[in-house]
């Protein structure tokens, strides 16, 4: 699979990194880091959440200046002073939070982020060209707001193709898609690095890593702790040697479910958005203690899904949705949590916790019924012991519970999430993207508590993109496709391969219209 | 720096303000002496200064709590008059009572008036959402013509020889002064407690804390289950109910009758005094004091300086446009556009997105 690197005797490194340190007032982010890319190679960097990775990757972006070290663009030094600076140079980064503007359309923001002026049609043509020709559809007019965080990241990858970069740096670009996606992604990016274009890969997926990359550098605490070449190694050595200990494994026995929890008898809902996806009879049991998942490319109705299943939209009739046997169609969050469900949003920032308060306020979130507030008021000793004991518990990285949600890392925030809605003891717990972006250490920290809460009975629906996960931690998995839901089916009975093809179904169905036939639906 | 920032703008304003005075021929130090200093120079300055400070402590302290919750309540103006009409109407339907019961009832009056103005644009954004900056500023003008009509017809004095207005209040529903030769009364206990109880409910109340996690962070409030009809319904009601409470300060105070207008302007000058004072209660009362030392120092340079009447709207406006510059400075670098780089907007919002921290 691996393609041979290119031979670079007597060529200048496309990028080189020498000795870089930047230290913000509380912590190093990078120390002493020397990295260097050549032209047309694949170059991944691995490292645990708050490694970083992402600083060193705004440095060479031009976002952040480094205090210490040098940067030779193809054997030149160069000082990056702007993101307008490295675009000149020929360097793209497709950002992990996107950069986009929700009110305006995919045409408008990629417009704004050129550094040319482009008539917008002329411009919608390429895009659509060259997100056909990467296996990434796209409609130039549709309105931002109204996507999912899969199809924004479509966005910001076919927004750097269009520069025609000769370095591309990508920040877990993948997470959103599904496998076959992936591999004709690979085989885009494997394109470009023929062409020339050096790739800088970040991801914590390690077996993408090894199929993909030429080369690795891998950080631990902000240092180059080793350089590796992945095809050499197996997920397992690259993981601990990206850890510094023996991966964690998490454990699912065989386990007998008992009394449905919750319950969906055909719901059908119209999509409030334009742009979204109406759901279509949508049936789907979920036993105490077991673990369901939900697989499909994100935009297949999994929001729409979502809000319906957490009180955000609310359904026109009361029977359509059972949690514990009470009819809850018409149930509101506050009442829904009340009978013991809980939610693990898909964003984690203005949605999961609020960026601009602290932890132990973003605690009380979604925790004031457990005693956290009485006559109205804010007990803040329990408020904050709760934060506390959510930190100690899923080890979350910060300087105590008067930490700003918004300066933790998405993956930290993500444990305090899902560390918090755990420890409000639910009944019904519902996870999206449980561990995006979080590095394996973590997801399978996030994924053993999952399971622990199965073990206790609570009856769990995880929705998640990575098909690797689900198969992990699942005891049963069905598929969303264009609103519609297969049936659920045994993990014994099933595998990576045939779920693959279910969740495809759609995006052959969307190629072509009048063929409509989803395999496997119903 | 988001603290510091009124503090900029109080300095930048009163630099500007001196080259104004030194353009028109004064000179700046006396100028300021006679606008800022001379007021505060008497026990009755001092008071008139607390009485002015009142309305805007009563309406900035509720806009604060609405702002907060991401609800533009801009209509506070029209709802001190609909309040200072609800006490009116108590006082003239009572004229022989000299009862303790009076003025209570004409505080209550006021405060549900205020309430039911700020109901209609809470009901409209509710029901049908429409934009409630809209409306509640429209309601503004609908509340003066509503007091006007009021003067000129129902509620006339019949002896005051058809001057559009109602006769004098008695001495049973006004305000009682707190020290004898000032006029400053006890609508400004009033406008403590205000400010102690939205301090309170902002700080340790899950109903306040409902509210601040609707106005930052909407999609937070939906996956908690915080009711976004709750929210505006409670902003409308406490930002209506104390500007009504600040009419009723007005009319059974300084006032002591009903006019046909009752305020100057105070609910829209406690926008200002709002933003000025940062949204927190305690900024709100240390804005309103200055807010009122510039209205009253204003009268002052009218008085002895001859300077024009503009100049409060003046300082006011330079205040405003300070603190807005100020903020947008903390929040944005400036960066000069290149001639070949056209677009502009796309690294800036890069930086923000990638949370780089601005110097």
């Amino acid at each position: 699979m691996t393609p041979a690197a290119p031979q670079a005797a007597g060529l200048a490194p496309r990028l080189q990194l020498i000795g870089i340190g930047k230290r913000y007032p509380s912590v190093v982010a990078n120390a002493d880091v020397n990295l260097s890319v050549m032209p047309g190679e694949i170059h991944a960097v691995l490292g645990e959440n708050g490694a970083g990775k992402s600083t060193l990757m705004k440095i060479i972006y031009g976002v952040t200046r480094p205090d210490q070290g040098q940067i030779l663009w193809e054997g030149r030094p160069v000082e990056i002073a702007s993101p307008a600076a490295a675009r000149r140079l020929g360097i793209g980064m497709v950002f992990q939070h996107f950069s986009v503007f929700e009110t305006l359309s995919v045409v408008e923001n990629i417009s704004l982020a050129l550094d040319e002026n482009q008539a917008l049609d002329a411009l919608a043509a390429r895009i659509e060209q060259v997100s056909q020709a990467y296996g990434l559809p796209l409609d130039p007019h549709r309105l931002v707001h109204s996507m999912s965080v899969g199809e924004r990241q479509r966005v910001e990858i076919v927004r750097c193709l269009l520069q025609s970069p000769r370095l591309l740096i990508m920040d877990e670009p993948t997470s959103v898609l599904t496998p076959p996606a992936v591999l004709k992604l690979f085989e885009s990016l494997r394109r470009l690095a023929a062409e020339g274009c050096s790739i800088l890969y970040i991801s914590h997926k390690l077996d993408e890593i090894q199929s993909l990359c030429d080369k690795a550098t891998v950080l631990r605490a902000g240092r180059v702790t080793g350089t590796a070449v992945p095809a050499q190694e197996t997920p397992r050595s690259l993981a601990e040697l990206m850890i510094g200990r023996e991966l964690p494994a998490c454990r699912l026995e065989a386990r007998e479910p008992a009394e449905v929890r919750l319950a969906l008898h055909g719901l059908s809902l119209r999509a409030p958005d334009p742009f979204g996806t109406d759901l279509d009879d949508i049936r789907l049991e979920v036993r105490s203690g077991e673990i369901v998942g939900l697989a499909g490319i994100s935009g297949n109705g999994q929001q729409e899904l979502l809000r319906a299943l957490s009180g955000e939209v609310l359904l026109a009739a009361p029977g359509v949705l059972q949690i514990d046997g009470h009819d809850a169609g018409r149930l509101r969050p506050a009442e829904r949590r009340r009978l013991g469900m809980r939610f693990v949003p898909e964003d984690r920032l203005g949605r999961g916790a609020v960026p601009e308060l602290s932890l132990a306020a973003n605690a009380l979130l979604t925790g004031y019924g457990a005693q956290m507030t009485a006559k109205g008021l804010i007990r803040f000793g329990a408020v904050r012991a709760f934060a506390r004991r959510v930190i100690e518990r899923f080890q979350v990285k910060c300087s105590g519970d008067q930490t700003l949600a918004g300066s933790l890392s998405g993956g930290n925030l993500q444990r305090f999430i899902v560390g918090r809605e755990i420890l409000l003891g639910p009944r019904i717990m519902i996870a999206a993207q449980p561990t995006w972006g979080v590095d394996i250490g973590a997801a399978m920290l996030i994924r053993q508590a999952i399971i622990d809460l199965r073990d206790q009975g609570v009856a769990v629906l995880v929705v998640s993109e990575e098909l690797e996960e689900l198969f992990m931690m699942c005891d049963r998995i069905a598929v969303i496709a264009e609103g519609r839901l297969s049936r659920a089916v045994a993990v014994a009975q099933t595998s990576v391969q045939q779920i693959g093809v279910w969740m495809s179904g759609s995006v052959a169905a969307a190629a072509a219209p009048g063929d409509h036939a989803v395999p496997a639906l119903g | 720096m988001m603290l510091a920032s009124p503090l900029i703008a109080a300095l930048a304003m009163l630099l500007t303000g001196a080259v104004l005075f030194a353009l028109m021929g004064q000179e700046p130090v006396h100028a300021f002496y006679v606008y800022f200093v001379e007021p505060l120079s008497t026990v009755y300055g001092v008071g008139e200064c607390l009485l002015k400070a009142t309305p805007l402590i009563l309406c900035g302290v509720g806009l604060a709590l609405a702002f907060r919750a991401n609800v533009q309540n801009i209509g506070a103006d029209g709802q001190l008059t609909v309040g200072a009409i609800g006490a009116g109407a108590v006082a003239l339907h009572f004229p022989d009572v000299d009862g303790a019961w009076l003025l209570p009832l004409m505080l209550l009056a006021g405060a549900l008036a205020g309430m039911a103005w700020a109901a209609i644009p809470a009901l409209l954004r509710t029901r049908f959402h429409t934009n409630e900056i809209l409306v509640s500023l429209m309601l503004v003008y609908v509340a003066y013509l509503l007091l006007s009509y009021l003067v000129h017809g129902p509620l006339r004095d019949p002896e005051g020889f058809n001057f559009p207005q109602s006769r004098m209040f008695q001495p049973a529903a006004l305000l009682p002064v707190l020290v004898e030769g000032v006029r400053t009364n006890g609508a400004f206990l009033l406008a403590l407690l205000a400010v102690a109880g939205a301090w309170f409910f902002c700080d340790r109340s899950f109903a306040g804390y409902r509210m601040r996690v609707s106005g930052m962070a909407p999609g937070a409030a939906a996956y908690a289950g915080f009711s976004e009809e709750r929210n505006v319904w409670l902003a409308f009601l406490i930002s209506g109910g104390l500007a009504g409470l600040a009419g009723v300060g007005e009319v059974a105070g300084p006032i002591g009758q009903l006019q046909q207008s009752v305020t100057p302007g105070y609910g829209f000058a406690a926008i200002i005094v709002a933003y000025v004072g940062r949204l927190h209660p305690l900024g709100v009362l240390l804005a309103s004091l200055l807010m009122s030392l510039l209205y009253i120092g204003g009268e002052t340079v009218q008085m002895e300086l001859r300077m024009p009447s503009a100049i409060t709207g003046l300082f006011q406006g330079l205040m405003l446009f300070y603190l807005l510059g100020a903020d947008l400075f903390i929040h944005y670098r400036f960066k000069p556009r290149r001639a070949a780089s056209a677009p502009a907007p796309a690294p800036a919002a890069l930086n923000a997105a990638t949370g780089e921290p601005t110097p």
